[in-house]
């Protein structure tokens, strides 16, 4: 049973342990990726510029041979730019979307922790306003303590990133 | 029906089977010359006919076999001489075959068939079989075919029209022309009893006459929903090439092994060794690549094929005389190239059939034969496949074409053009000199399509024509799609790609042939020509338009001279590095198209460098040349 199935049946999760959740810290908040979309997570290396594009957009990398887009997510998100520094990393999603599944990596300040989160535990997200916009937002879930704001990657990275086209083009 | 899961496997197998004996059969066919009887060609077409009814039979699709006994029946009398070759035969089994292949389609989408048209198809040919002289194209089928039952129906129960007062007229439509009718939701509320799941042929053909039409295209139309069937597609090999790919593989083995003793113990004498190893490792891999790529080859008589039929059927509709001539058949080029040049290479076939070739009077009265000449030819020219469609026709109309230029204001009223260039404005989108717009061609849609697919493929197209004696499109396309031949140059810190096929020559910039004029645009005085040229850095830095440059920073830089649609452009970049081939991988399978750009691709030392795309680029930059407002807010 999948977790969307799990979450329809009225939000009790049969196998307790079915979601994990990778999570990143970017502005000093932490956000959390379904672990089963995660394909790796890779030092930051040299991008070859893709011209006409956003300027979060980064550019392409080689990943084993394929040609994998890389998107800083501050900038995307419009905050503060920050030098890269050694724990800057990009984790390596896989997201589905209308035309079928992509590879793209996303720049974050930090990689933090795995947690197993009861699907129960998700609450639905408030309108606040934190870094990332709440449309791409999943729900809240309070971890030791902590909160952390799990993501709707497929729709960040589909609708918020890949799609988006680059705005007024400097003339 | 195709319920069961191992069927698809079966069906897929028949259909490839059947396909391929079906083009026999019509190639076959087209060779056959009415009064003759060429006893080897029929037996070819016996014998395909043959297996497709066998396959049918054994694969449990009834319908099919049943049809093609009938027409094997024909193909029979005819190889024992018993009935002469007509050309009205021909035609008839021609129609067999296109019967054939919608049944094939059907079977494949899995949907009904097309019953009227079968059984109409079937009827005539029984009738011929009884001694009876064809019909032809749009007659009716005998009505005694539809009243007297088939032995191909009797699984169909049929309708008693008695029972039901609603058929009162009985008609009897041809089959081409019903499946031309409009539309119409349900077959079974108009047959005589409703809870009658299984329609006939009788009421499909003969119900009443305010439904009739509509019946037949609801058949239609439910073929047409269903789609076809996601099934790989496959491809068959000559066994030769899958022989020189193993021996090939087994050379990188030993070489593999001959490298991997080095894994052990080196030391500097073996160096040479190693250097060895390596070079003969480049060149396995070099042969390897060939091998695989040998695999996607097919020869180009796949698409060349089916022109034989279409120019056969099209002159004979337009009433003229057409003889086609096909060279070079066997050159080979990639499966996907091959699949998608099929659309344009058949616009530009009907394009030079219905504007170039004259009807047979006009031939006469320009001092040409009555025939006129058709001529398709392929070669490999330096990694490329060239392609020709040339006609003895009527050739371009220069002064036509730019009267109509200057008309739309494409051209300027005195401005001096090449005719390479009048010619290539028959690309651009809506542009026709035809005065009548026929049911082929005409409405100035289709050539700048023609041009687009081309350009999709990496390939270009160029004209060449002389008026009164005719003209030749010459197609040049990359062999395959996966890997391209590409010219690596620097800019800045970044090295692109510039597909080879564009470029024309590159050379050192030299300042004082370089004139600025109007809102920055920059030309290059080469030879005797005016060149618009643009730094790659501008462009590639996300600028669309010119930037100004500096005469002084353009020393010690290369001009790079591409040619696309015609005409010639310069892009400035910082140097040459190497020509290599690069394997293509499109941007759109992790991100989406980006204009300006044909994919990327990893270099040796894996980094990722970007293809240009050579089409868009020029368009982006230099389209709006002639448009000073535009530029003005530049």
């Amino acid at each position: 049973m999948n977790k969307e199935q799990a979450q329809l049946d009225g939000g009790i999760d049969l196998n307790p342990d079915a979601l994990q959740f990778l999570t990143f810290i970017l502005n000093g908040e932490e956000y959390g990726v379904d672990i089963l979309k995660v394909q790796g997570i890779q030092g930051w290396s040299k991008v070859t510029p893709i011209p006409n594009t956003p300027d979060f957009m980064l550019g392409v990398i080689n990943l084993r041979g394929a040609v994998v887009p890389i998107v800083d997510l501050r900038k995307r998100f419009q905050l503060d730019i920050v030098d890269y520094g050694p724990t800057t990393v990009v984790i390596v999603v896989k997201v589905t979307g209308d035309d079928g599944e992509r590879v793209v990596g996303m720049v974050v300040d930090a990689v933090s922790e795995v947690y197993n989160v009861n699907a129960r535990d998700i609450k639905p997200s408030p309108s606040f306003s934190g870094s990332i916009s709440t449309e791409y937002i999943r729900g809240l879930s309070m971890i030791e303590n902590k909160m952390v704001i799990l993501l709707e990657i497929d729709s960040l990275v589909n609708a918020g990133v890949l799609d988006m086209v680059p705005g007024e083009l400097v003339v | 029906m195709f319920d069961d899961e191992g069927m698809d496997e079966i069906r897929q197998i028949f259909l490839e089977e059947s396909t391929e004996g079906l083009d026999v059969m019509e190639s076959g066919l087209l060779e056959l010359e009415p009064g003759t009887a060429d006893m080897e060609t029929i037996n070819n077409i016996f014998r395909a006919a043959h297996s497709i009814k066998g396959g049918g039979g054994t694969f449990g699709f009834v319908e099919v076999s049943d049809f093609t006994h009938w027409v094997e029946t024909v193909l029979d009398e005819m190889r024992s001489a018993e009935r002469d070759v007509t050309e009205d035969g021909i035609t008839l089994l021609l129609e067999s075959v296109d019967c054939l292949r919608g049944m094939m389609d059907s079977i494949n989408a899995q949907s009904d068939y097309d019953t009227p048209r079968i059984s109409a198809l079937q009827a005539r040919i029984v009738a011929v079989l009884n001694g009876e002289v064809d019909t032809g194209v749009v007659a009716a089928p005998p009505p005694e075919a539809v009243v007297t039952p088939e032995p191909t129906v009797e699984e169909q129960p049929s309708v008693e029209p008695a029972g039901n007062e609603e058929v009162e007229t009985v008609i009897v439509e041809p089959a081409a022309e019903l499946d031309k009718a409009p539309g119409a939701e349900s077959v079974v509320g108009t047959s005589a009893e409703p809870s009658q799941p299984e329609v006939s042929i009788e009421t499909d053909v003969a119900v009443e006459k305010a439904v009739s039409a509509p019946v037949a295209k609801a058949v239609e139309t439910g073929k047409a929903e269903k789609g076809g069937s996601e099934s790989g597609s496959s491809i068959r090999v000559n066994v030769d090439k899958v022989d020189s790919l193993l021996n090939l593989v087994g050379e990188l083995v030993i070489t593999q092994s001959m490298l991997g003793r080095f894994k052990k113990e080196f030391n500097v004498n073996d160096l040479s060794d190693l250097r060895d190893g390596l070079a003969q490792l480049e060149s396995n891999t070099r042969e390897l690549q060939e091998a695989a790529m040998q695999i996607r080859m097919l020869p180009i008589k796949v698409a060349f094929s089916r022109f034989t039929r279409l120019v056969r059927d099209l002159s004979r509709s337009m009433g003229k005389k057409v003889k086609l001539e096909l060279l070079g058949e066997q050159t080979e080029l990639d499966k996907t190239v091959l699949e998608k040049i099929g659309d344009p290479l058949v616009h530009l076939v009907r394009n030079s059939l219905d504007h170039g070739i004259e009807t047979v009077e006009k031939r006469l009265a320009a001092g040409k034969p009555s025939e006129g000449l058709l001529r398709l030819s392929a070669h490999h020219e330096a990694g490329n496949i060239v392609i020709e469609i040339s006609d003895d026709g009527a050739g371009l109309n220069r002064d036509k074409i730019l009267s109509k230029a200057i008309e739309r204001g494409l051209v300027g009223e005195d401005e001096q053009i090449t005719d390479e260039r009048i010619y290539m404005l028959i690309f651009q989108a809506g542009f026709s000199t035809a005065d009548q717009v026929s049911d082929l061609s005409g409405r100035g849609v289709g050539m700048d399509v023609v041009r687009r697919n081309i350009q999709d493929l990496g390939g270009r197209i160029d004209v060449h024509s002389e008026i009164g004696k005719g003209s030749t499109f010459t197609i040049r396309l990359p062999l395959t799609l996966a890997i391209l031949d590409g010219q690596l140059v620097r800019v800045g810190e970044e090295t692109y790609i510039v597909p080879l096929l564009s470029i024309v020559e590159s050379v050192f910039i030299n300042p004082e042939r370089v004139n600025v004029v109007a809102n920055n645009q920059m030309l290059y005085r080469l030879r005797d020509e005016f060149l618009p040229i643009t730094d790659l850095r501008a462009i590639c830095g996300g600028y669309y338009r010119n930037m100004s440059l500096d005469a002084d920073e353009l020393d010690d830089k290369l001009l790079v001279v591409i040619e696309t649609a015609g005409r010639r452009y310069g892009l400035v970049v910082d140097d040459l590095e190497d020509q290599q081939q690069v394997v293509i991988k499109a941007l759109e399978n992790n991100y989406r198209h980006v204009s300006g750009l044909a994919g990327a691709t990893i270099l040796g030392d894996g980094s990722v460098s970007l293809i240009l795309d050579i089409p868009s680029l020029a368009q982006r930059c230099f389209s709006d040349l002639d448009e000073p407002e535009q530029l003005a807010s530049a």
